[in-house]
């Protein structure tokens, strides 16, 4: 992209789109490295163990992911600017806490649902004003609100906790039930993810977003309307969180203070495991959604082969470093063919 | 020194003397006193059994976590048969279960007020030493109940159940469930856990008697106490293990979970669950087939026993040795035993013709 600037403006017609066909497909490869790995990871498991990718083998596996995916696609959009969140752990656990506080009170699930993700809501326009307004860096602002609503929940929620018996059957019933073996979470989560994706790629202001995080200083200067745009991802991200704090609520049936305690760094990975870069403008909701899917496809898998469950955690550290390195080098290489393509260019026109 | 801690020792005499009420009890918590004083950390074998129960006392609770559902429970316990007794009651506490150097400054503080007995859940079983020593100079009676520090930190240790109880019933309860046939499996807290894994041990010389010979052992899965771990860990066993049996999950997080996963998966009702839960928890799944029975202490009852074994050290009834036995209201008679610890009792198994009688 910042190469674009320099080219002359006679070639920046066909230029870009080579570039950018480049830069596609190396994306898409990316993507593609973690569905494969996730792919051979769970044949293999199944070679192991036929019952693991049984009927209700796959619709765990799917359950376990949505809630990750669902979180993982808001901070996404807002490391996509170059931003982050810390607070949706918080969140999730507030939001999760408000909706059983109302259905155990007799409340409607949809209407609970509707309270979560308008608290999620509320939170993301904190955290959103509080960025673009305040000019802070936003991993001091949100590691703030995580402490302030983490606060709060405790004050609010106390001892007391939700349990499955405070839920009407229906709630939690949605939690588990799907059409075969296709969750309903698991569809819901999927639509936002589409929906997600479709904006991030076709509308002007999901291009902002990538616009801004790749350079917030040429962004500005191009018109983007930055605070606007800053605003409309940490909205996005607080609903996704409280969205997910309602789903988490009808899957586990409990809540309590400490709900989604510690959930952001696990969001923070599936994100980078999915090549979203943590530098800003570059990567898909797609693949934040497929580092999701592989994060808590490993944690099914070691128990299902027999494996300590002690592994997870150094096995998820791995994979972070090592989809950090990729990144880094597949960085380093994309700058490098593109230099050397605009350079090839400059020489051919000049010739 | 030695003339410094007298003093202050005569001086939180005269102060229970005023309001004691009883003047044989006046002499029991002198004699106890200075002994306490001169000797340090050791409990006394001296004590007057009919010495009167005396009433004002102020006896302080100090749990492993504020606001944790099971704690505000027990000292809820503790602070009901305190009214009875004519005494009063306080909580101060971490709001983190591992603040370990909080739980220190709340105990000097709780020495500073001078109360008559510090009632602590602790979160390491020696780091609170030092800080209970220098209170139990000062004429405090320490009772540790739930998690126990060393035994000589403390005046008494009022265990929930014994671990050999715990793990013997659940195998016991989870046997009688799968006709005392098929594999089982355990899925417990985290793999370091000192109180699961003497449980388990238990557990596993249990299922040594000739009359659980159809019954396996299969796997001691780790759940971490996480409600998605829980899960997966769970899913994990069914799918390893096609014909499982049974579940024992000796942690009230894990249980819920399983519990909550069996609930909504095709094993419902096929696959057996049973362990340590509260009712509040497992109700619902108690109700909707998913479990049969599973059991815990009454932690009401353990923190209500705390407060009585606390006002009988302050009035002088006992002094921690054991064979000494005293009266906990209507719960009835403990005696206390070895290393100054007294067991509650058999855990109470809950099925869905009881589970209403308890909102906890």
């Amino acid at each position: 992209m910042t190469v674009t600037a320099d080219t002359p403006q006679q070639i920046a017609a066909d230029e870009p789109t080579a570039s950018r066909r480049f830069l596609d497909r190396v994306l898409k490869l990316r993507a593609l490295a973690v569905l494969a790995v996730l792919l051979v990871m769970l044949a293999a498991t199944q070679i192991y163990n036929s019952e693991f990718l049984s009927q209700q083998g796959v619709k765990d596996l799917l359950l376990n992911a949505t809630i990750l995916v669902l979180v993982a696609v808001g901070q996404a959009m807002v490391v996509i600017t170059r931003n982050v969140d810390l607070s949706v752990g918080s969140v999730l656990g507030i939001s999760a806490f408000a909706a059983g506080t109302y259905l155990h009170g007799g409340g409607n699930p949809l209407l609970a649902v509707l309270i979560a993700v308008g608290l999620g809501v509320l939170f993301g326009l904190l955290n959103g004003l509080l960025v673009s307004l305040g000019q802070v860096p936003a991993l001091v602002v949100t590691l703030g609100t995580l402490y302030i609503i983490r606060g709060i929940d405790s004050i609010w929620v106390g001892s007391r906790q939700i349990t499955a018996n405070d839920l009407p059957a229906s709630f939690v019933d949605f939690g588990h039930d799907g059409l075969s073996v296709i969750p309903y979470l698991a569809l819901l989560t999927l639509a936002v993810l589409v929906a997600a994706g479709y904006y991030l790629r076709s509308y002007r202001g999901g291009r902002d977003l990538y616009a801004l995080g790749s350079s917030p200083e040429a962004a500005r200067l191009a018109g983007v309307p930055v605070r606007k745009r800053i605003l409309t991802a940490y909205v996005v991200c607080g609903a996704l969180a409280g969205l997910a704090g309602a789903l988490y609520l009808a899957r586990f049936g409990n809540v309590d203070s400490g709900t989604g305690n510690g959930y952001e760094l696990t969001v923070v990975s599936a994100v980078v495991v999915g090549g979203v870069a943590f530098t800003g403008g570059s990567g898909t909701v797609y693949g934040a959604a497929l580092g999701a899917l592989l994060l808590t496809s490993i944690n099914s898998v070691l128990p299902s082969i027999g494996v300590s469950s002690v592994w997870v955690l150094a096995i998820d550290g791995v994979l972070l470093l090592l989809a950090i390195a990729v990144d880094r080098i597949v960085a380093l290489r994309v700058a490098g063919v593109l230099r050397k393509r605009a350079a090839q260019m400059r020489s051919a026109h000049h010739a | 020194m030695s003339r410094t801690l007298t003093r202050r020792a005569t001086v939180v005499v005269a102060v229970t003397a005023a309001v004691a009420l009883g003047a044989t009890a006046c002499g029991g918590t002198t004699k106890n006193s200075s002994k306490d004083s001169g000797g340090g950390a050791k409990a006394t074998a001296s004590a007057d059994p009919n010495a009167a129960t005396k009433k004002g006392l102020t006896v302080a609770f100090l749990p492993k976590q504020v606001n944790n559902p099971y704690f505000t429970i027990a000292d809820g316990g503790g602070k009901q048969a305190l009214d009875a007794l004519g005494s009063s009651y306080k909580e101060v506490g971490t709001s983190s279960g591992t603040d370990t150097a909080g739980q220190v400054s709340y105990v000097n503080t709780l020495t500073q007020q001078q109360v008559d007995a510090i009632a602590v859940s602790a979160q390491d079983p020696g780091a609170l030493c030092t800080s209970l020593n220098q209170a139990r100079k000062n004429g405090i009676k320490v009772v540790t109940y739930d998690s126990d520090t060393k035994p000589e930190c403390r005046d008494l240790f009022v265990s929930q159940a014994s671990s050999e109880d715990l793990g013997r019933t659940e195998v016991q309860l989870l046997a009688e469930q799968i006709g005392y046939k098929g594999e089982i499996a355990i899925l417990s807290a985290a793999q370091t856990a000192t109180n699961q894994n003497t449980w388990i041990d238990f557990m596993k010389d249990e299922l040594k008697d000739p009359k659980y010979k159809d019954v396996k052992l299969v796997k001691v899965a780790y759940g971490n106490d996480d409600a998605q771990q829980s899960f997966q860990q769970t899913q994990g066993l069914l799918q390893q293990y096609p014909n499982l049996k049974g579940i024992i999950s000796p942690t009230t997080v894990g249980i819920k979970a399983a519990a909550q996963y069996l609930a909504g998966s095709k094993y419902k009702g096929k696959v057996k669950l049973t362990g340590l839960g509260t009712p509040n928890d497992m109700r619902a799944y108690v109700k909707n087939g998913t479990v049969d029975a599973f059991e815990l202490w009454d932690p009401a009852k353990l923190g209500s026993l705390a407060s009585y074994a606390a006002v009988a050290l302050a009035s002088g009834q006992i002094s921690g040795a054991e064979g000494q036995s005293f009266k906990a209201g209507d719960m009835g008679s403990y005696t206390i035993g070895k290393d100054g610890v007294v067991v509650l009792g058999k855990p109470t198994v809950f099925t869905k013709d009881n589970i209403d009688q308890f909102k906890f």
